[in-house]
């Protein structure tokens, strides 16, 4: 089985070496660019809103780890089956879910992709096989084996993807789900997305033996551990996994390691962690910043052209707020319905 | 009509169903060579296969979990938990989970998946393989709960729990097993969420489910005899509950008893209560509405204590003869 180590930091002839031999284009390249900066531009945007009170309950952003997210989505096919937790919109937009539906969703907008009656943890959009996010923890890990087993059944080729984070391992049902996907061989890719804590808990201090990904090997699961901030090192990972995983040998899991920026929720204070720990991420190991560096010394873009994708980035966002904001609420009369099919 | 058993019924319906329609599959503990820890699935495995017939390891959980994820992907599960007791073990998939997604997520959805499972005392399998749990699962909208008294209405029953488009929990009764009846060949399904009135009377209604209905109907021929007439009410769905057919039914007697095997605190005769006295058949009450539940106690081992903590025939009727004599 495949352990590679996490270099903490690729250089950029690591970086050249991995595209070349990936053979990414430079439009794939700044694809990869594009969505990384929409998902940032979402969640410092949803942050806005929330300061402004626009934003009725909670969220969970993911800025700092979108590479994972851009990463995953490159290395999978666009049928493939995702199931997510609450930390989730870098994957669904990733995934190409309408921002404008998401915001509308994050508002409490009829037009939103649940009609309001999600919210931001519970994001799904059905039309590209997105299942949902879950705002119990752990929850959509057995239910991946429910995909995947169906997925089996109707000797389809697609993959179920399914991210969760790295306090969601040590809920029972990841070590039953583990156990009989692997058992069924089922066409599964597990991904932690460990950002070192769940909620306030350092992973050091709530998982016996580390990595958490070495657990799928009690399983019988291959598994393998790469540097969430390093988005091209995150397909190349994904890519290798989802590759077993559609050749029919059953699941794989990789855990991605990264860092969360803002709070847990809407009522953290960061007292669990210092100042210092944050702006570290931040200035030294941001998956944006690292990505640009490398792509400006590539060649691949210059400084304006780079500039020019993130401010479009902003404008989509910066119109899904627009959309959302001129959307409706639900009507009350409708507060009885989806609850029978 | 063949005569054959509660669970003889079960198996036919889901027999039949797996030959109807090929999205339907079983999953659960050993229910393949053992055939269930009640036999209900005896023999599927031969003519099904392992596929179809899908033994699992010992997680309820995700046992439920995994019939969530593939009926998102059009697959029609039916998920056997051994013994109700352990659906405790799958709660959040049940209630956090398959009642909530089509709600949640906006109506795009729907969880059509069946989880069976037996409960009730009466086989001196003590505390932890003995509940009746129903009134629990009632409380999750979005989910429905399905409580057979007959081989007839469980057959019935399990091919429209199987064909709706939503997470049904089937309620089945250990002691129930073994009780005959007659059952069709064909293809038939009873609607859920519609009370019958198992036996018509003039002077009290005896809401009663799974065994009691039963017990009730025995007791109301032997009170027939005394010139009392039970109207006897098997609401045969506990959520959605058929509330009108109750109180239709109480405004004719005047009288309201409630019996069921689950505890008494918080079981689901409450709701059948309240529902009646906060309907216009309040007025046409002339007794104090009662309730009969079991003891509230976890259910003992031994024999006597496991028979009395649950309303005995005795009990039933002398509520009943109680009520009607107007000395409550
Ligand atoms: C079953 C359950 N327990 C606790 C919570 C509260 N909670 C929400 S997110 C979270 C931390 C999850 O950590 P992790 O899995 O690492 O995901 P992250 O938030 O770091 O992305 C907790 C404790 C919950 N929603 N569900
Ligand atoms: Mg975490």
């Amino acid at each position: 089985m495949a352990k590679p180590k996490v270099k903490e930091i690729n250089t950029q002839a690591d970086f050249d070496e991995r595209v070349r031999r990936l053979e990414l284009s430079d439009e794939t390249l700044i694809g990869l660019y594009r969505t990384m900066c929409t998902v940032r531009h979402f969640e410092y945007t949803a942050d806005r809103l929330y300061a402004a009170g626009k934003v009725h309950g909670t969220m969970h952003l993911s800025a700092g780890q979108e590479a994972v997210a851009a990463g995953t989505r490159l290395a999978l096919q666009p049928d493939d089956y995702l199931i997510n937790h609450h930390r989730g919109h870098g994957h669904f937009i990733a995934k190409g879910a309408d921002v404008n539906l998401m915001m509308a969703e994050f508002l409490g907008k009829d037009t939103g992709f649940n009609h309001g009656r999600g919210g931001s943890m519970h994001i799904a959009d059905f039309q590209s096989n997105n299942l949902g996010a879950n705002g119990i923890v752990g929850g959509g890990i057995p239910q991946a084996v429910g995909v995947g087993l169906a997925l089996q059944m109707q000797r389809r080729k697609e993959i179920c993807v399914c991210i969760f984070g790295d306090g969601a391992s040590n809920e029972g049902v990841f070590h039953e789900a583990l156990n009989m996907a692997s058992l069924w061989k089922l066409p599964i890719l597990y991904i932690c997305e460990n950002n070192k804590y769940g909620m306030s808990m350092d992973v050091e201090r709530v998982v016996a033996k580390l990595p958490i990904a070495q657990r799928a090997e009690a399983y019988g699961i291959p598994w393998s551990t790469v540097d969430g901030n390093a988005v091209v090192e995150v397909y190349e990972a994904i890519k290798e996994a989802a590759d077993h995983v559609r050749a029919g040998n059953g699941p794989y899991f990789v855990e991605a390691l990264t860092y969360r920026y803002f709070g847990h929720s809407k009522s953290d204070r960061n007292l669990y962690r210092s100042k210092e720990e944050i702006e570290d991420w931040k200035q030294n190991r941001d998956p944006i910043m690292r990505f640009t560096k490398h792509l400006l010394q590539a060649e691949v873009f210059n400084e304006e052209q780079a500039q020019e994708v993130d401010a479009q980035a902003e404008q989509v966002i910066l119109k899904a707020v627009e959309f959302a904001e001129a959307s409706p609420e639900p009507d009350l009369s409708t507060l009885m319905d989806y609850i029978y099919a | 009509m063949p005569e054959m058993t509660y669970l003889e019924a079960i198996r036919q319906a889901l027999w039949q169903e797996m030959k109807r329609d090929e999205r339907v599959f079983l999953l659960g503990e050993d229910i393949g060579v053992y055939g269930g820890a009640f036999g209900l699935t005896h023999g599927m495995l031969d003519e099904f296969g392992p596929e179809r017939v899908r033994e699992t390891p010992i997680s309820e959980a995700t046992i439920v979990a995994t019939a969530v994820g593939a009926s998102l992907l059009g697959m029609r599960p039916v998920a056997e938990i051994m013994f109700m007791d352990f659906v405790l073990l799958a709660l959040d998939q049940i209630a956090n989970q398959a009642a909530k997604m089509r709600f949640m997520f906006g109506g795009r959805t729907s969880v059509p998946i069946v989880v069976r499972m037996p409960g009730g005392s009466g086989t001196g399998a003590a505390s932890q393989h003995s509940q009746s749990l129903e009134s629990i699962l009632m409380h999750f909208p979005g989910l429905k709960v399905v409580n057979p008294s007959t081989p007839y209405d469980a057959k019935g029953l399990m091919l429209a729990a199987i064909r709706d488009p939503n997470p049904v929990c089937f309620v089945e009764h250990k002691v129930l097993y073994k009780t005959k009846g007659e059952v069709p060949e064909d293809d038939y399904t009873i609607p859920i969420g519609v009370a019958e009135v198992k036996r018509a009377g003039r002077d009290i209604t005896v809401v009663a489910n799974n065994i009691m209905v039963m017990k009730t109907l025995h007791i109301a021929e032997r009170l027939a005899q005394d010139g009392i007439e039970v109207e006897v009410i098997d609401p045969r769905t506990l959520l959605p509950l058929d509330t009108e057919t109750i109180i239709n039914s109480v405004t004719k007697t005047g009288r309201l008893l409630v019996v069921h095997e689950a505890c008494q605190t918080g079981g689901w005769a409450g709701e059948v209560i309240a529902s009646v006295v906060g309907s216009p058949a309040f007025d046409y009450l002339d007794t104090p509405v009662r309730r009969l539940g079991g003891r509230d106690i976890p259910i003992p081992y031994n024999r006597g204590l496991e028979k009395f903590a649950i309303p005995q025939d005795a009990d039933i009727e002398a509520e009943i003869r109680m009520m009607v004599s107007g000395k409550v």
